[in-house]
């Protein structure tokens, strides 16, 4: 039977699913029902400096009629006092030996607040710590939070003074905020961190008004960017955990963040190294009781794939992710459409034509191919048609199918194969499963990468700026 | 002399008909219609535009729904279609857009498109706005219309949008034809056709009710006007030939579903028998049942796989409560000035398919009222020229000739459309065919 329970930076963990630090983990009532529901761990609400909070404070979006595909917030930290909050911090400890609590921490930038805080958070019987370097409103224009973050110099400082006092685990949140999350993260290693989580929220504007032309969410008319989440930015995160975790000089046990709500969204933050994952959006959709599948899902997953601990495909995907130069230029799939499946969309025709490379055609009835019939020539066909309401009695010759599928054979596109570039576009806009299928050519090439062109004189080297960082 | 009214207000309507006719299918509210807007796929070259006889960009507008511009919505569909709001209710969509819907094959249920459509037509109607199109500059061109069904008008818009004179003459007090009296209440109100109607009046189209025109009319109307456009529909009912049909207690169809829908019958006997099974026999039985008959049945000399109406209606007619008498054929009529019994043959097929009285399948159908809906007869007379000359347009089995593309007839002068072509079919043919024949008639004008 495979296990869920894990060990992150020396913390004993019954399993990887965390709340993030986040208006889920407000108070120590709210925490204790997440417990019960299945929730692993824990990130307090930030404690730390004095705030107060805005009305209203959230906004989102939607798409196609789903709700809250992305997420936003102008909150700012724990609003609570901090003895309040280090007393609930101890009585879910004692009620729940078990669970993990982070506290996460955000003072002013002194070394004897951090060393207050840190000694009293560790007192209270957290866990571990996180240090939120990434809130991105308000506190940072504060010096704090994403303030931090994204000064490598600070991020090192900091992480550095609460290293000199803490006795748990520090993790450090990152923002994303920034152009190379790797340096942050490096800071944060250099200065001990014992683990990194990220991502935090992005900067965001979710919308605006056409009616008031006020941005969203609205505070006696104004607005202020706010820190975006949800399941629209789960791809930025996974690569921006991927980045960390490649580079040794940054990777440290992470606690992967952004998107998740789901054991497919787990495992994919797993498999590209993150140990345990946060989450807040999802939770804050549907409650807490969305840990159950997340763990049951999982663990599915794992007994599929014959894994009995997390640590058995934890990074399994990282080596699989290289830069461009080294992909092999000599791989080549072609769109192939199984026809029995089509229904008849032609999503794929009209995606090729306008946003890819014009080889998919409706000509499977012409007497012969015809690339030159573009969209327009179709459409204006059928326009011309002259259709009528089929009345049995005045139409005795039905309609025949022209064709063996169930789908009119008129109807199913082709792909020209010799044009296909394999792009994947046909395939993706598809609706139905299997129906397109990217299918390997044997190009009868050897293995070759541009880079390694290059290295035989068979393309240009290429000029950059001189000593850009990015090369 | 042009009436130009407000045709809704005129409407004869009776609570107590809304009360028995209520929508078969509500409309939307907007939640409900942005997500089922949501679930289209937005195909390309859309199989249900291609089988609306008018060619609605379906996709285009269900995605209008979805982005909330009713308004854009509202005129994709009229652009097509100058009575999309009527064709929404009345359209049998199951073997139309609905039918042709991709997700029937998807494994899911096909888009509600004729809701959807509708909530884009109440929306614009609810709005108060206009048609958003204008009448074109004056051509000084003129056009007379005979007949003010969906064919006509939707003829008629089309030559307004070009600047030509639209007279329409139709032989009720009211337009729109069998939109307006034909169609079941539950389906589509008399009011909702008058309220549409009152839209494409206002592109100044130019109405003569209580008009029936003759040979010598029409002649007249060939001369003062540069073209004329034949939209009349079809003629009477047939009748079954067996006497006393004339008795009390013997209508048809058309009559009974038109008083109904204009509040003059409110009540059915106990018993009522309707004689055929086409679409219009449906809706006169289901009315029947609607307006309080305890036992109604359809009577067909042949089988269900062989009855003319939709299977759609099939179906609803026996949700309502209608029987059916299949495999049999009237022979007779009882009642002393008041019809009392049917009298019925049950038939036999023979070998080479022709239908033959079984013997001895003579039975007695008591009943207070017979509709007859065994088809209509088509009505053409008028056509045939003062002093016995020969016809206007070339017919064939009683339709006019048409080219389909254009809706000339044989005779250039004039173009036709609707059920006197076609021989009987839907509110959407009608419209395609009068779109097509304004566009032909504006293209035919500007080269003669």
């Amino acid at each position: 039977m495979p296990t869920l329970e894990t060990t992150f930076a020396g913390i004993k963990c019954i399993n990887p699913f965390w709340l993030a630090s986040a208006p889920p983990t407000n108070c120590g009532e709210q925490i204790m029902r997440a417990f019960d529901a299945g929730w692993g761990g824990a990130v307090w609400k930030t404690i730390g400096a004095p705030i107060t909070n805005v009305s209203s404070r959230y906004s989102s979006i939607d798409w196609n009629g789903q709700k809250m595909m992305g997420f936003n917030n102008i909150e700012l930290i724990s609003d609570r006092p901090t003895e309040v909050n280090l007393r609930e911090i101890a009585e879910v400890k004692r009620r729940y030996p078990k669970n993990t609590v982070i506290a996460s921490l955000m003072v002013e930038s002194k070394r004897e607040t951090w060393h207050d805080i840190v000694q009293r958070a560790e007192d209270a019987g957290a866990d571990g710590l996180e240090l939120n370097f990434g809130c991105p409103h308000g506190m940072s224009e504060r010096g704090m939070g994403a303030a931090v973050g994204q000064v490598p110099e600070y991020c090192e400082q900091i992480t550095g003074w609460v290293k000199e006092k803490a006795r748990t685990p520090v993790i450090v949140k990152l923002t994303p905020n920034i152009s190379d999350i790797r340096i942050p993260a490096r800071a944060a290693k250099r200065a001990g961190a014992d683990a990194l989580s990220a991502i935090n929220t992005i900067n965001s504007i979710t919308g605006i008004d056409l009616d008031t032309l006020e941005p969203r969410p609205m505070v006696d008319g104004k607005s202020s960017h706010g820190g975006y989440c949800g399941p629209a930015v789960k791809p930025i995160a996974l690569n921006m955990v991927q980045q960390v975790m490649s580079d040794p000089n940054a990777a440290l046990p992470m606690s992967g963040i952004g998107g998740i709500g789901s054991w497919q969204d787990a495992a994919e933050f797993i498999l590209l190294g993150s140990g345990t994952v946060q989450v807040c959006t999802a939770a804050m959709h549907y409650g807490y009781r969305i840990v159950e599948d997340m763990a049951d899902g999982l663990l599915a997953w794992m007994r599929r794939k014959g894994y009995e601990t997390l640590d058995d495909f934890r990074g399994h995907s990282l080596p699989n992710m290289r830069e461009w130069k080294n992909l092999n230029l000599n791989y080549k799939v072609v769109a192939h459409i199984h026809e029995s499946k089509c229904i008849g969309c032609d999503l794929c025709y009209t995606a090729c034509w306008d946003g890819a490379h014009q080889c998919i055609h409706l000509d499977r009835t012409l007497p012969a191919p015809n690339h030159f019939r573009t969209p327009d020539m179709v459409a204006a066909e059928s326009r011309s048609r002259i259709s009528t309401t089929p009345i049995p009695k005045l139409d005795l010759d039905g309609a025949g199918a022209d064709g063996p599928y169930r789908t009119p054979l008129s109807r199913i596109p082709r792909v020209d194969e010799e044009e296909c570039v394999g792009c994947n576009l046909c395939s993706l806009v598809c609706p139905v499963p299997e129906c397109i299928t990217m299918e390997r050519i044997d190009t009868g090439l050897a293995p070759e990468t541009w880079e390694e062109r290059v290295a035989a004189g068979i393309v240009p080297q290429g000029v950059g700026h001189a000593g850009n960082p990015n090369l | 002399m042009s009436e130009q009214t407000n045709f809704q207000a005129q409407s004869p309507g009776s609570a107590e008909i809304a009360a028995r006719f209520p929508d078969l299918h509500p409309a939307f509210d907007k939640t409900a219609a942005v997500t089922e807007a949501n679930r289209c796929l937005y195909c390309f070259d859309a199989p249900c535009t291609s089988a609306c006889p008018t060619h609605i960009d379906v996709p285009r507008f269900i995605k209008k729904i979805a982005s909330d511009n009713l308004e854009g919505s509202a005129k994709t569909i009229l652009d097509a279609n100058i009575l999309g709001a009527s064709c929404s209710r009345a359209c049998p969509v199951e073997v139309l857009c609905e039918g042709a819907c991709v997700m029937h094959r998807y494994n899911k249920q096909p888009i509600e498109i004729a809701r959807l459509q509708r909530f884009a037509m109440d929306a614009l109607h609810e709005s108060g706005a206009p048609l958003p199109f204008s009448p074109g500059k004056d051509t000084g061109k003129s056009v007379a219309l005979i007949g003010g069904g969906p064919a006509s008008l939707a003829c008629a818009a089309e030559l307004r949008r070009r600047g030509i004179r639209a007279e329409i003459f139709d032989a009720r007090p009211l337009p729109g034809g069998l939109n307006t009296y034909g169609i079941a209440e539950y389906k589509l109100p008399l009011a909702e056709s008058l309220r549409e109607i009152d839209l494409i009046s206002q592109l100044g189209v130019e109405f003569h009710f209580n008009t029936t025109v003759d040979a010598a009319q029409l002649a007249a109307l060939e001369a003062s006007h540069d073209a004329v456009f034949l939209g009349m529909g079809l003629g009477a009912i047939h009748k079954l030939g067996i006497a006393g049909e004339e008795m009390q207690g013997v209508t048809n169809a058309l009559d009974y579903i038109a008083g109904y829908k204009s509040g003059e019958i409110t009540t059915a006997p106990q018993r009522v028998a309707v004689i055929g099974a086409g679409n219009t026999a449906i809706d006169a039985a289901n009315a029947a049942v609607r307006l309080g008959a305890q036992e109604v049945h359809m009577v067909y000399r042949r089988g269900p796989e062989q009855m003319s109406a939709f299977a759609f209606e099939y179906e609803h007619a026996k949700q309502e409560g209608v029987k059916f008498l299949w495999h049999v054929k009237p022979t007779g009529l009882k009642g002393a000035g008041k019809v009392e019994a049917l009298e019925l043959a049950k038939l036999e097929t023979t070998s080479d398919g022709s239908l033959v009285p079984q013997a001895g399948g003579e039975f007695s159908l008591p009943v207070d009222l017979i509709v007859l809906a065994i088809g209509q007869a088509t009505h053409t007379d008028f056509l045939a020229g003062l002093d016995s000359q020969p016809s206007k347009v070339k017919l064939e089995r009683g339709r006019i000739l048409v080219d389909r593309a254009t809706g000339q007839t044989s005779n250039p002068k004039y173009f036709a459309g609707g059920d006197c072509t076609n021989g009987g079919r839907e509110v959407v043919d009608a419209v395609a065919d009068g779109k097509r024949a304004g566009i032909g008639i504006a293209a035919w004008l500007e080269v003669k």
